[in-house]
């Protein structure tokens, strides 16, 4: 059975102001899972992991324990990073988290270096994020003052140093290898895979970048056992997951929810139904990468697996009659990227909300590959057009024509994240658009 | 003119060095290095850029591309507070578009714009990351959430009393 609304793996000191100190979080029972990992080899710290099925928060939902496994054997030299540039639109966890529970993050962090024999270890966190940078280097302070970091932690002979390094605005950031190359000190742009960072990543040597919930439900899984967390989930997907859910909802907020929770579910029994009494239009299920939910697809789990295959949920189209093709004929319906919920009420001008996604990934492309400098800026003007009644009838089209355009043709996901919702927007709501079109011709 | 680090922020630089384990540059260090120098010199001058090159024994062409890319480097002088509005879907679908145009109205500038006597900074921000309490902005280490056109009034009030400079946490 997975876990009952109101399980708390990692929201469980969220308006606790005394466990933001180090003694007020090892009153709370911190850092005694740190004793308990570092008298286990790294092996079973790693077993534990996998046998959880944690998989990353971040957006990929890769699975942590098989990510670690890449690093190779007779690597001398690892680094852990922390992937802290939240800026998903849509999505406020990671903020809260770790103003919430920075100590957890740490501990996290450190039980998960020893798992990859990783000495020195960084947290990326998002240039605007001020107030959790001071947080974050208060934290890693007291730790240090400690003996949780330094030469020889707690004086179990293991080596383990955490920096925090502060971004300065760019969403980019939050690709993993533009994140290292950051990290490097050089521009955030991209790098082509592979090599994978598992493989070759910060200073070309092997690192594994994870998501800040995704440490912070370490502890936990080695606290309670690997079995234990996989049985708080559902199928491939263990634990629990932080849902930040925004937009036209009574009770917007950060919930910590069952894996298998709908998003019917979500709206009308955790967040109080949609504002103003009125109905759902659309759900962005994750982040505004991802392909929107129409209002008769909601019944389905917001879970990783569930997201990218319950039939329910109609396949993203190039244009009536051709589906978008993934990849070896694999359809896109959507996925559960980041964790950012946003309800659009019936009233949601779509071309208008479709347009100011696009004027996000058109600000925020780096710059790097053609497709996307290009295809976001285009998507932009056009989405405009039609959004301000100023659309031509072949705008539709174009506007499909251009994503499509995009769409697998660059380096890393950002051309895939304006894509993506673009050709989804148009697939579902597409008489929203061809409206907003006739609006100008009558 | 040249410029010069002070000394609390060439220990602060040389502390970050040690924190890198790359052998043969401080080329990691560099963005902290920005940070400083935007806190000890307002914004990012040719001057400025220079130092930070000399400092860490970079190109100053390296340092001119970092500094270009991210968009809290400014290259211009600009007000001591920066309010970061957010207009991002979360914000938009609750008028996060009509709180932007009430700083802008109640600071008489437009966004990107700062107010004549150098105390204010607008900036419309991308996603936040506070989307549940839309529409929010965040000014230095403070956070404004929930608001409404009509208090935006009584937050520029505040400001003023209380100050949250960006540089406040560099």
């Amino acid at each position: 059975m997975p876990a009952p609304i109101g399980t708390k793996v990692v929201t469980s000191r969220f308006g606790n102001e005394e466990a933001k100190t180090l003694a007020g979080y090892e009153k709370t029972g911190g850092y005694q899972t740190l004793r308990k990992a570092l008298a286990m080899r790294p092996e079973d710290v790693l077993n534990e992991v996998k046998a959880s099925n944690l998989r990353g928060r971040g957006g990929a939902g890769f699975a942590t324990g098989v990510k670690w496994g890449f690093v190779p054997k007779d690597a001398t030299k690892v680094h852990l990073v922390c992937n802290a540039d939240e800026s998903e639109p849509g999505t406020c966890k990671d903020r809260e988290l770790i103003y919430w529970d920075p100590h957890l993050l740490i501990e996290g962090m450190i039980i998960s270096a020893h798992a990859l024999k990783a000495v020195h270890n960084y947290i990326y966190i998002r240039g605007e994020m001020m107030r959790e940078y001071a947080v974050l280097v208060k934290a890693v302070e007291e730790a240090y003052a400690r003996g949780y970091l330094g030469k020889n932690v707690l004086g179990s002979g293991i080596e383990v140093h955490l920096t925090v390094h502060r971004g300065a605005g760019a969403y980019i950031c939050g690709e993993e290898t533009a994140l290292l190359n950051s990290l490097e000190g050089r521009r955030g742009q991209p790098r082509l895979k592979p090599p994978f960072p598992a493989v070759k990543g910060l200073f070309g040597n092997p690192t594994i970048v994870n998501n800040v919930e995704t440490l912070m439900n370490v502890p936990p899984i080695i606290d309670k056992g690997g079995a234990w967390f996989a049985g708080l989930g559902t199928g491939r997907s263990g634990g629990t997951r932080t849902l930040c859910v925004s937009g036209h909802v009574n009770k917007p907020g950060v919930y910590e929810l069952p894996m298998d929770i709908t998003f019917t579910q979500i709206i009308n029994d955790v967040c109080g139904g949609v504002w103003k009494g009125r109905k759902v239009k659309a759900v962005i299920p994750g982040g505004v990468s991802m392909p929107p939910l129409a209002a008769d697809e909601l019944d389905v789990m917001c879970e990783f697996d569930a997201l990218q295959t319950d039939e329910r949920i109609k396949p993203v189209m190039v244009r009536p009659g051709q589906q978008f093709d993934l990849g070896g004929g694999r359809v896109l319906r959507t996925m559960a990227g980041s964790g950012g919920i946003v309800v659009l009420d019936e009233a949601t001008d779509i071309p208008k909300a479709t347009w100011r996604i696009m004027k996000f990934f058109a600000h925020e492309s780096c710059g790097q590959c053609t497709p996307c400098r290009e295809g976001t800026g285009w998507l932009e003007k056009v989405s405009r057009r039609v959004a301000e009644g100023n659309g031509k009838p072949e705008d539709v089209d174009l506007l499909a024509s251009i994503a499509h355009g995009i769409a697998g043709n660059t380096i890393c996901a950002l051309g895939d994240a304006a894509a993506w919702p673009m050709l989804g927007f148009l697939t579902k709501f597409r008489a929203d658009f061809e409206a907003a079109i006739k609006r100008r011709a009558a | 003119m040249s410029l010069e680090f002070s000394a609390d922020a060439q220990k602060k630089i040389a502390a970050l060095c040690e924190r890198y384990t790359v052998s043969g540059t401080k080329q990691p260090v560099v963005m902290a290095a920005l940070h400083l120098a935007q806190k000890e010199f307002g914004h990012l001058s040719d001057d400025a850029l220079r130092l930070v090159a000399s400092t860490l024994g970079l190109p100053y062409a390296h340092v001119y591309g970092v500094a270009t890319f991210y968009t809290m480097y400014r290259r211009e002088p600009a007000g001591t507070t920066t309010i970061r509005m957010c207009t991002n879907i979360s914000c938009m679908l609750r008028d996060g578009y009509d709180v932007l145009a009430a700083f802008e109205k109640q600071l008489g500038i437009k966004k990107g714009e700062s107010t004549s006597n150098k105390k204010f900074h607008l900036v419309e921000e991308e996603c936040i990351a506070a989307c549940a309490n839309a529409p929010c902005a965040v000014v230095g280490t403070k956070y404004y959430l929930d608001i409404t056109p009509d208090q935006v009034g009584k937050i520029i009030a505040e400001l003023e009393r209380e100050p949250h400079p960006e540089s406040e946490v560099v």
